[in-house]
C-alpha cells in the first residue's frame, strides 16, 4: 500500500527574481513499511523534499499525496492537523519541548489528538519500554544524553501512530553508539510493526541500515536503489 | 488543558530571574498606583467628610434665597421640617444650625468670627465636635465654644468672658457676652482661625430669631449618593419654600480642585502605565522571538496555532497575575495600616497644607475598588500588548522557525 507519492514535486526559491531550483520535478512512491534514507551532498535538496513531504513547505509544483489524499490544497490548519494524525517527525536537534520530562512529552502528542487519558497512559509506557528509557521517563531533556533524547524523539514521533516517520538527519548529533542503539530500536520498529520510516542523512551508518536508497543530486533524483 | 497549564507554568519559569523581574515591576506599578490612589481617594474623603461635617452637610436644605444672600434674615423657622418624614436608609442624620457673623471681643481686641449656632448633643455626633476641645468642658451649659486661633488672637481662655456684637434677625442689634467654656481645635485653618460655637437657642436669642436656622444639614451613608438624596428631598419638601443642595453644589471649587488632583493623578498613572507597558512588551517580545524555533516545532509537529496562542497567552496570564499578586499583596497591609494611622504632616509641609486651607494630614482610603482597578488596569495593558505574541505566533511559518 502506498503511503507517499510524489507527482512532477518541485521546489523553486525566488521564482521572479534569480529562480533557485531546490527540488526538481521529483516523482517517488514510498510503500508502507519501507525504510527508506534519501541521501546526498549537502544542499542537494533532502531537507527540502522531507518538508515537503511533510507539508511543512509548500511546493511551487506537482503534487503530494499521503495515503492517497493530496496535501497540497490544504490549509494550514488543516495540514496542521493532518501531520498530528498521519506523519512523525524526528529532527536532528531532537527538538523535544524543554519543560516536559520524557513521558510528557510523549504524551503530548496524544494530548493533542484528545486521545482519552487511560489510552495515553499505556501507550506511553509502552513507547518508553519499547525505546528502553523508562527508567528515564520522569527526566527533562536537559538531564538525558543526546541518544536518549533521540530515543523519546521517536517514541514522540510514534505516539499517535503515523503512517510514516520523516527523520531528518536523526544520528547527527549522536555518538557511535547511540546511533547503533537507536538504528537497533527503528529496524525493529519497522521489521515487527512495519512503521515506515524516511530518514534525510549522509551518515554512512544510517544508509548501510535502509532497505532502500534514493539519491538526491541538484534536486533531482538520480538514482533509486532497493537492498 | 491541564497539560497546557503544566506548559505554560513551566514556561514561565525556564527564565526565573526574567521572570522575577517582570513580576516586580508589574507588582511595583502596582504598588504604587494602589498607595497613590488610596491616599488621593483618603484626601478627597476627608475633605469632604470635613466639609460636610463642619459645614455644608452632603446634603442641606435652606430658605430659598439663603445660599445667593448668607444672612440670618434669610434662615427659616425648624417648625418647618418637625412635620416631614425623611426616612430614607441612605441617612445617617441631620442637624440643625444657624450661621452668623459678628464681632467677637476681649478686652481691648477685637476680630470678626463666625457664629455657629447647633445642637451640642446631636452636633457631637454630626461632627465629632467634642474631640476637638482641647480644653474646658464641652457638656457645660451655655457659655461659648471658641476656636483655637480666634482665643489666642483675643487672648481668651476658658472662664473669660466673651462679648458679641452684631446684626440680629431683620436688622435688630445684636450683643451680648458669654463665658467662655472651651476652646476647640479645628483641622480647617479658616474654621480654627474665626468660629465661634453657642448652643442654638442662645444664638437665636443673641440674634432675635427664636426658632429660625439657617441650614438642616444632612449626612448620609455615601458621600456621592447625593443626587437622588436631592431628588427625595424636594419631592418630601414639595410646598415649601425651601431648596435642597448637595456638597457638591454648595462647595463648587472643592469638585473642581478635586476633579483637577485625580485627573492630575491619573497622568501620573498613565505615564507609570507606559513605563510598565514597554517592560511588559520587552517581555513578550523576547519571549518570541527566543522561542521562535521551538514553537516553529510545536506547529511543525502538529500544534495547531491556536493551541501555540492558547499555551502562550496562558504563560502571560500567569505571569502577570504572579506580579499583580506581588503588587496586591504588598500593597493590601501597607494601605490599611496607613488607614489606621495617616501620615501627619508637621513643619514646612503642614505650613503649606495649612496655608492652602487643607488638613496637614495624608488619609489613605480604603476602598476594595482601588485595588481591583489597578489589577484590571494592568491586565487590560498586558492584554493590549498581548497582540503582539499573537499576531506573530499567527504569522509564524515554519520553515522560516526552523531556521531561526
Amino acid at each position: 500500500m502506498k503511503v507517499i507519492e510524489l507527482k512532477k514535486l518541485s521546489k523553486i526559491y525566488n521564482p521572479n527574481t534569480i529562480p533557485v531550483r531546490a527540488i526538481n520535478d521529483v516523482n517517488l512512491s514510498v510503500e508502507e513499511g519501507e525504510f527508506t534514507a534519501i541521501v546526498g551532498p549537502s544542499g542537494c535538496g533532502k531537507t527540502t523534499l522531507l518538508n515537503m513531504i511533510g507539508g511543512l513547505d509548500a511546493s511551487s509544483k506537482g503534487s503530494v499525496e499521503v495515503g492517497n489524499i493530496s496535501i497540497h490544497d490544504m490549509s494550514e490548519s488543516e495540514l496542521t492537523a493532518f501531520r498530528l494524525k498521519h506523519i512523525g517527525f524526528v529532527f536532528q536537534a531532537y527538538n523535544l519541548i524543554p519543560v516536559l520530562t520524557a513521558k510528557e512529552n510523549i504524551e503530548f502528542i496524544m494530548v493533542l489528538q484528545n486521545i482519552d487519558a487511560k489510552t495515553i497512559q499505556e501507550r506511553s509506557e509502552d513507547l518508553l519500554n519499547r525505546m528502553g528509557i523508562k527508567d528515564q521517563k520522569n527526566r527533562r531533556p536537559s538531564e538525558l544524553s543526546g541518544g536518549q533524547q533521540q530515543r523519546v524523539a521517536v517514541a514522540r514521533a510514534l505516539a499517535s501512530r503515523p503512517k510514516f516517520v520523516l527523520a531528518d538527519e536523526p544520528t547527527a548529533n549522536l555518538d557511535s553508539g547511540s546511533t547503533e542503539a537507536l538504528l537497533d530500536i527503528m529496524a525493529k520498529l519497522n521489521k515487527e510493526e512495519k512503521v515506515t520510516f524516511i530518514f534525510s542523512t549522509h551518515d554512512q551508518r544510517v544508509i548501510d541500515r535502509a532497505k532502500r536508497i534514493i539519491k538526491l543530486v541538484d534536486g533531482e533524483i538520480v538514482s533509486d536503489e532497493y537492498i | 488543558m491541564i497539560l497546557f497549564i503544566k506548559l505554560a507554568w513551566r514556561n514561565v519559569w525556564r527564565s526565573k530571574k526574567r521572570t522575577w523581574i517582570t513580576a516586580s515591576s508589574i507588582a511595583f506599578s502596582v504598588f504604587f498606583a494602589c498607595l497613590m490612589q488610596s491616599s488621593q481617594l483618603g484626601s478627597y474623603d476627608n475633605m469632604i467628610n470635613n466639609s460636610a461635617r463642619f459645614f455644608t452637610g452632603h446634603v442641606g436644605i435652606h430658605q430659598i434665597d439663603f445660599w445667593e444672600n448668607q444672612i440670618v434674615d434669610n434662615s427659616f423657622n425648624q417648625k418647618e421640617l418637625t412635620q416631614v418624614n425623611f426616612s430614607n436608609s441612605s441617612i445617617l442624620m441631620g442637624v440643625p444650625r444657624l450661621n452668623s457673623f459678628a464681632l467677637a471681643s476681649h478686652g481691648q481686641k477685637t476680630k470678626g468670627a463666625a457664629l455657629f449656632g447647633v445642637s451640642l448633643e446631636a452636633e457631637d455626633a454630626f461632627s465629632y465636635l467634642s474631640k476637638k476641645l482641647i480644653r474646658g468642658d464641652y457638656n457645660k451649659t451655655g457659655g461659648a465654644l471658641i476656636a483655637e486661633g480666634l482665643a489666642a488672637n483675643l487672648d481668651l481662655t476658658v472662664g473669660d468672658t466673651l462679648v458679641l456684637m452684631g446684626q440680629g434677625y431683620h436688622g435688630v442689634n445684636a450683643a451680648g457676652k458669654y463665658p467662655v467654656k472651651g476652646i476647640l481645635r479645628f483641622p480647617i485653618p479658616n474654621l480654627n482661625q474665626g468660629a465661634i460655637y453657642l448652643p442654638l437657642n442662645i444664638l437665636q436669642e443673641f440674634l432675635s430669631a427664636p426658632n429660625m436656622i439657617s441650614s438642616y444639614s444632612i449626612l448620609l451613608e455615601d458621600s456621592q449618593d447625593t443626587k437622588d438624596m436631592k431628588a427625595h428631598m424636594e419631592s418630601v419638601l414639595k410646598g415649601k419654600e425651601l431648596g435642597v443642595m448637595t456638597w457638591q453644589e454648595m462647595l463648587p471649587e472643592l469638585v473642581s480642585s478635586i476633579e483637577l488632583d485625580y485627573f492630575g493623578g491619573w497622568v501620573v498613572l498613565i505615564i507609570l502605565y507606559i513605563v510598565i507597558g514597554l517592560g511588559i512588551f520587552g517581555t513578550f517580545l523576547m519571549m518570541i522571538k527566543e522561542r521562535t524555533y521551538e514553537l516553529g516545532i510545536l506547529n511543525a509537529i502538529g500544534m495547531t496555532k491556536q493551541r501555540v496562542q492558547i499555551m502562550v497567552a496562558i504563560e502571560i496570564f500567569l505571569l502577570i497575575f504572579l506580579g499583580v499578586l506581588m503588587g496586591l499583596l504588598i500593597a493590601t497591609p501597607i494601605v490599611l495600616y496607613f488607614w489606621s494611622n495617616p501620615i501627619l504632616l508637621s513643619g514646612d509641609a503642614a505650613l503649606a497644607m495649612e496655608k492652602f486651607g487643607y488638613e496637614p494630614i495624608i488619609p489613605f482610603a480604603l476602598n476594595l475598588k482601588i485595588f481591583y482597578n489597578q489589577g484590571i488596569s494592568i491586565f487590560l495593558i498586558a492584554l493590549l500588548l498581548a497582540i503582539y505574541p499573537m499576531l506573530a505566533i499567527k504569522k509564524l511559518k515554519i520553515i522560516k522557525a526552523l531556521k531561526e
